[in-house]
């Protein structure tokens, strides 16, 4: 492949993949942002609003879309309300101690683990995708007869990977108006700035962390419902997502919502073009090394503002 | 808390009743084990298996469950082994190679196993064998690697009812190089088993005149693909893939919005597609293209006796999906290896009269004398030939295409066309 259309290539994949860790990484970074609490079942959330948006598809007959459309509203409201249910059962039990949430949400993403394969198996099911059409896309060139339009042999994309880049900018511009524009998003930002403080101004603090924890569950499940036309529903797939958002939240600074977008951009497009120039270890080592340069010399993050 | 203290109750208790329950139930399951009685023991000859129940083998391990329960239900509703019932002990081992070799341990150790059996994944193979060669462990694998043959394993391990990848891709690559095309771009996953395809396919595509002009070997976590794809070479006249794990159905959808309608000749491993429903949404774009089948999914129009009679007792319909649940698709393509397994471990304890564990050695040699094995209800995926210095069994192999839905088979190769060189002898080892 002709260098111009390869580096189209590696680029649109690169959004896409970066759509996709914006996605998985915008309720883990908001989830640690208000609450200070990392939550390792994270993935799990993720895993189970694809897996429930298999059961949807399947269980709503009529076209594909019908059933996309439902899952994308059954899957975020039934796993937010798990994740919220988890907050008010585990973590407010364990006072929201850094350490030992850790330990109950490592808890929790086993016991959603198993409790997937027990019930739905171990085997990867697709779901459809409510539209996929294969777009060949043209390139250009000076030739010997002038400037001419070609189609190079493999650069492609689908309408729906299109439509999964649209869907991650309108996810994040919804949580950014949420968070900047609402009077929960204020509620969540006094949270955020001084918990005791918001205590005694009557804000209910321990509402705002059920419903922040919960509504990081459904953003997981959110994203998952839209990006798992693209893959499977796996009961292990909670696992790649954890870590790449955790890779994102760290390099974007945790917290941070801007940090987080700008983050899953600089990942996702330079995994997209180094591992098409050179190769997919070598995208995922220089990603990792990121994440250790910035803990070294900058522990905030690219757009943290450090410890208050 | 004084007020806790209660009397003693005169008559029926909880506990009596839980023992008095306990006891119906084992005397209920007299008659099972009475049978046996004639044997100088009565106690069950234990195969440990080692099952991929979690982690991402656990569709395998169903399957191969499901098949190991109905050979152990068949053996003993005929008998059992030397006149004592056959008791299948479970233990997951994760998918993961440093559970294995823990599995092994408790075979040998905790369950006082007489052999270990059933491992699939190459890695956990090689993770698991050495341990079990310590431990004196007879383990009996249903792997593919090539590994075992290679002379990397010991004397303790076995493969005789699985073949292995090398014979497998010898006997492919004549078909591929006379019907496919010649030059090919491989695409594998990328750890042993995949390195072992890379390795003899490359050697048996080069004896036929054919090339291998890319390799892509792709981390098995992966779950995009479209970002390997440039590196096909145009000139590729088919692509020999044999990816494995959840994201398969995905590898094929984006190869499939790669190439469009322009796509080169497709050459796949049915691994790529166990336990998934050729219909799915996604992978019209295989239609017309060429598996290897390690035992035909689909049943045949000329489908053997032994075949429909394999299938009925596992619970398999004429599609390769479970008869309670046509989307639950079965490994079809392996899972026959853990039945005929299971069938050899039979024969081999009666060759050798096997009484404990102070007879595995006798086992070992029984089963390594063995050559021979008709086709038949104890082996319904085709004849074998086991080799006793090499330890592993050869078979005939499959080439299915895909057509309107389904696989059907268009070339068997014969038992020979998988022979190669002896690269050890484990005869000559010592126990």
């Amino acid at each position: 492949m002709d260098f111009g259309p390869y580096l189209m290539l590696a680029s649109l994949e690169g959004a896409v993949t970066a759509a996709v860790l914006a996605l998985t990484a915008i309720g883990l970074s908001l989830v640690f942002g208000v609450m200070r609490v990392v939550n390792v079942a994270h993935g799990e959330f993720f895993m189970l609003g694809a897996v429930l948006a298999w059961w949807v598809a399947s269980h709503v007959g009529g076209p594909p879309a019908l059933g996309f459309i439902v899952a994308l509203a059954i899957a975020p409201l039934a796993v937010g309300g798990l994740a919220a249910l988890a907050d008010m059962t585990v973590l407010k039990r364990v006072n929201y101690d850094p350490e030992r949430t850790i330990v109950a949400t490592i808890g929790i993403l086993y016991i959603l683990q198993q409790v997937t394969l027990m019930t739905y198996g171990p085997e990867a099911r697709p779901v459809e995708p409510p539209f996929n059409t294969r777009l060949a896309l043209p390139w250009f060139e000076w030739g010997e007869n002038g400037f001419q339009i070609y189609w190079p042999w493999g650069l492609s994309t689908t309408s729906y990977k299109l439509f999964v880049i649209g869907a991650a900018a309108a996810v994040l511009i919804g949580v950014w108006i949420l968070m900047a524009r609402t009077r929960i998003g204020l509620l969540m930002r006094a949270t955020q700035l001084d918990r005791e403080m918001a205590l005694a101004f009557g804000i209910p603090v321990e509402r705002v962390y059920a419903t922040v924890f919960g509504l990081g569950g459904a953003l997981a499940a959110l994203g998952a419902v839209l990006i798992v036309p693209t893959q499977q529903a796996h009961y292990l797939m909670g696992g790649d997502p954890l870590l790449l958002s955790f890779i994102v939240v760290i390099i974007g600074g945790l917290g941070s919502l801007p940090g987080t977008v700008a983050a899953a951009i600089l990942i996702g497009l330079s995994d997209g073009i180094i591992s098409v120039f050179f190769s997919p270890m070598l995208a995922k080592i220089l990603a990792t090394m990121l994440v250790a340069l910035v803990l070294v010399f900058r522990p905030q993050g690219l757009f943290g503002s450090g410890e208050k | 808390m004084t007020s806790n203290k209660t009397t003693k109750q005169p008559g029926t208790t909880r506990r009596g009743a839980l023992k008095t329950l306990a006891a119906g139930a084992a005397a209920s399951t007299l008659p099972l084990w009475a049978r046996y009685a004639g044997a100088q023991t009565a106690e069950p000859i234990r195969v440990g298996f080692q099952m991929h129940r979690t982690g991402i083998g656990a569709a395998y391990g169903r399957w191969y469950g499901r098949t190991t329960e109905a050979a152990a239900r068949l053996i003993n509703e005929a008998g059992g082994i030397n006149g004592r019932p056959l008791e299948i002990v479970v233990e997951d081992d994760g998918t993961d190679p440093k559970r294995g070799a823990e599995v092994v341990e408790k075979f040998a150790t905790q369950h006082k196993c007489d052999v270990g059996f059933g491992t699939l994944f190459s890695h956990v193979v090689n993770g698991s064998a050495p341990r079990a060669g310590e431990l004196k462990l007879p383990y009996f694998i249903v792997s593919e690697g090539h590994q075992l043959a290679s002379g990397g394993l010991n004397r303790y391990t076995l493969q005789p009812g699985m073949t292995d990848v090398k014979s497998q891709v010898q006997a492919m690559a004549p078909f591929v190089a006379s019907n496919l095309g010649k030059k090919v771009t491989m695409i594998f996953p990328d750890y042993a088993f995949g390195h072992d395809h890379r390795d003899y396919f490359s050697e048996a595509i080069e004896a036929q005149g054919g090339e291998v002009v890319a390799k892509l070997a792709i981390p098995p976590t992966e779950t995009s693909f479209t970002k390997y794809f440039p590196k096909i070479p145009r000139e590729t006249e088919v692509i020999y893939h044999v990816m494995v794990g959840p994201a398969v159905l995905t590898f094929v959808k984006e190869m499939g919005e790669f190439f469009g309608p322009s796509r080169p000749e497709l050459f796949g491993f049915i691994d790529s597609l166990e336990a998934v429903d050729i219909t799915s949404p996604g992978l019209e774009f295989l239609d017309g293209s060429h598996f290897w089948e390690g035992m035909p999914r689909y049943a045949q129009p000329d489908q053997s006796p032994y075949d429909k009679f394999y299938r009925e007792q596992v619970g398999v319909d004429a599609n390769g999906a479970s008869l309670n649940d046509s989307r639950d698709v079965s490994t079809y393509a392996h899972m026959f290896g853990c039945w005929e397994t299971l069938y050899i471990i039979k024969a081999g304890m009666e060759a050798a009269n096997y009484q404990g564990p102070k007879d595995r050695q006798a086992l070992i040699e029984a089963v390594e004398a063995m050559t021979d094995m008709p086709h038949s209800n104890e082996h319904p995926q085709g004849a074998k030939i086991f080799n006793g210095k090499t330890h592993q069994g050869f078979g005939p192999q499959y080439i299915s295409k895909l057509e309107g839905g389904m696989l059907k088979v268009q070339h068997t190769t014969s038992i020979e066309d998988t022979f190669y060189p002896d690269e050890v002898d484990y005869t000559t080892q010592s126990f």
